[in-house]
């Protein structure tokens, strides 16, 4: 479990995370959402105690990171494949690794062997792809078989298939009841990954529920009507106290009502309906409505 | 222990530390080789053996630095400090092994260079290591070079960035020590007591008047005694290896 109470990173005017708070819960994947430059990075190297925060704490099971005894054991972390030294061999880079938190030599060979990269564990990372090289990162989280886990973008830049890959790994390792928490600014990417979303902008909390829960709450929910009568079903139900909107197509937008309602006042007044179907408003919706005004770098407005 | 074998994976599984080493080592006794082959005219000083060891120690800091800078450079600091996150460890552990290092590579410089002068100089009579002295100017170079090691450690923690460290290193042993003396008046006084200035004395002060006619050898300044010079050496190199762990416990990894 990782909690995180009233954490807050300042760097002189600049407020980068902003008196947040959140519990990241074990056996799930959580999606730790935001726009770029939201403060998501910062946030995550303040549970590994590589940023010390300005003011408020993160603990992990209750114990500020820089206490863990041999942290590894406990967390594992990929927050940028690219942290490895370029000439040394991806073996040795886990070698010491290991070492470092007294993990024995073989559990090199054995995480070696759960990304794929056994047959190219003596060359040099330099040479790597960046999808060897998110396997790697991967590798050293996984070295000391910890409860908790972080990752941070883990998809970027990756094809297809690694993509599926990585999320595939990332739901087996909450499977077995661990605590991943997975950040992105790709709303598709977790809306197919995490059960579970803090979403961020500005440094600040905007929300944290499920997935679902954040989509259905954060979405309007309308059923689009399409009838010969529009005129007089759309008074029928500004009458009942829906919201009716045409739009261009004079088909009608209501809001308030679910299609069944729609369906029974048309059917009572005698109106025919060409269609009736709910829309469901999309997970990339319900993030711009929420964090629109908290975008950090705004695209500048283009001439009109 | 655990850490020092870390610090030792690290150090050995790059290739610049083995280059730096071997560039050391050829360097001093090279050079020195060439030395002792062209020595005529009178039998030669142990002193002359040495003379190159500041080459090799240049070579050596640049090493030191470049294991904390390369961390940097390439964010396994920050695996490192997750992997530690009392920060001191790993970098005490990191100045021990390096230290040690640059230690041994000092006594084979120096022995090295001392050897190859015993087999190619005409005449070996004053080169027999037989004083207290005469020791200081060989197996200094060993203590000399583990000093700069820390000296050069401090200085890549706290910069952070491989140019900018050897740039300082590199500068301020080459030029500005040099250059300080020029100034009017104070210069001279500034510069006796410059750390790389006075630490010379360490290796090249007060040799065995037998070997050397009096005021014959390299000149050295300063007004301390050669042990004097290198605790002056060794405690700047201290002080600013301690700072750069006072900040690195601090500043945002």
């Amino acid at each position: 479990m990782i909690e995180a109470i009233g954490l807050t990173k300042r760097y002189g005017n600049t407020v980068a995370v902003d008196n947040l708070s959140f519990t990241i819960a074990p056996g799930r994947v959580t999606g730790f959402l935001g726009p770029n430059g939201a403060g998501k990075s910062t946030t995550m190297r303040m549970i590994l105690g590589l940023d010390r925060p300005t003011s408020g704490k993160v603990l992990i099971d209750g114990t500020p990171y820089a206490q863990l005894d041999r942290p590894l054991r406990t967390v594992g972390a990929l927050l940028d494949a690219k942290w490895v030294h370029p000439n040394r061999s991806a073996k040795a880079h886990l070698q010491w690794l290991a070492k470092s938190n007294g993990l024995p030599a073989r559990r090199v060979d054995e995480v070696l062997d759960l990304v794929g990269l056994s047959k190219v564990a003596k060359r040099r990372a330099g040479g790597f792809s960046l999808g060897m090289s998110q396997r790697l990162g991967i590798a050293g989280a996984l070295l000391g078989d910890p409860k908790v886990l972080l990752f941070d973008e883990p998809v970027n830049g990756l094809d297809p298939e690694g993509i599926l890959w990585i999320r595939q790994f990332m739901q087996g390792l909450a499977a077995d009841g661990r605590t991943v928490l997975v950040s992105s600014h790709l709303l598709s990417e977790m809306a197919v990954t995490a059960t579970d979303l803090v979403v961020i902008g500005r440094g600040k909390l905007i929300s944290q529920s499920s997935t679902t829960e954040f989509v259905e709450r954060s979405t309007e929910n309308t059923v689009r009507v399409r009838s010969p009568h529009a005129d007089k079903l759309g008074a029928l139900l500004v009458d009942k106290g829906f919201t009716v909107r045409e739009d261009t197509d004079s088909s009608l937008s209501v809001s308030g009502a679910s299609s069944d309602q729609i369906g029974d006042i048309a059917a009572a007044s005698g109106v025919v309906l060409h269609e009736l179907s709910p829309q469901r408003g999309s997970l990339e919706e319900a993030f711009m409505q929420l964090t629109g005004d908290s975008v950090e770098y705004h695209a500048a407005e283009t001439g009109k | 222990m655990t850490l020092l074998a870390v610090e030792r994976i690290k150090l050995f599984t790059t290739r610049s530390p083995w280059w730096c080493m071997v560039l050391a080592l050829g360097l001093t006794i090279g050079i020195t080789a060439i030395i002792a082959a062209n020595w005529s005219d009178s039998p030669m000083p142990v002193l002359g053996a040495v003379f190159t060891h500041t080459f090799g120690l240049y070579v050596i800091m640049v090493m030191a630095a470049l294991a904390v800078t390369t961390e940097y450079r390439f964010g396994t600091i920050k695996s490192t400090f997750q992997a530690v996150p009392d920060r001191i460890s790993p970098m005490v552990a990191k100045a021990v092994v390096v230290t040690v290092l640059a230690g041994l590579v000092g006594l084979a410089s120096a022995f090295g260079s001392w050897g190859i002068s015993m087999l190619l100089a005409d005449d070996t009579s004053q080169l027999a290591l037989n004083s207290g002295n005469d020791w200081r100017h060989v197996a200094g170079v060993g203590l000399v070079y583990a000093a700069g090691a820390v000296l050069a450690l401090g200085i890549g923690a706290l910069v952070r960035q491989t140019a900018g460290a050897v740039s300082i290193i590199l500068v301020f042993a080459l030029v500005l020590e040099s250059v300080v003396g020029f100034i009017p008046n104070i210069g001279d006084d500034i510069q006796k007591w410059m750390p790389f200035t006075v630490v010379t004395k360490f290796i090249f002060g007060d040799p065995d008047p037998s070997a050397i006619p009096d005021g014959a050898g390299p000149p050295t300044v300063g007004e301390l005694s050669p042990w004097g010079s290198f605790a002056y050496f060794a405690g700047i190199a201290l002080a600013i290896y301690i700072i750069s762990l006072v900040v690195v416990k601090r500043r945002d990894a």
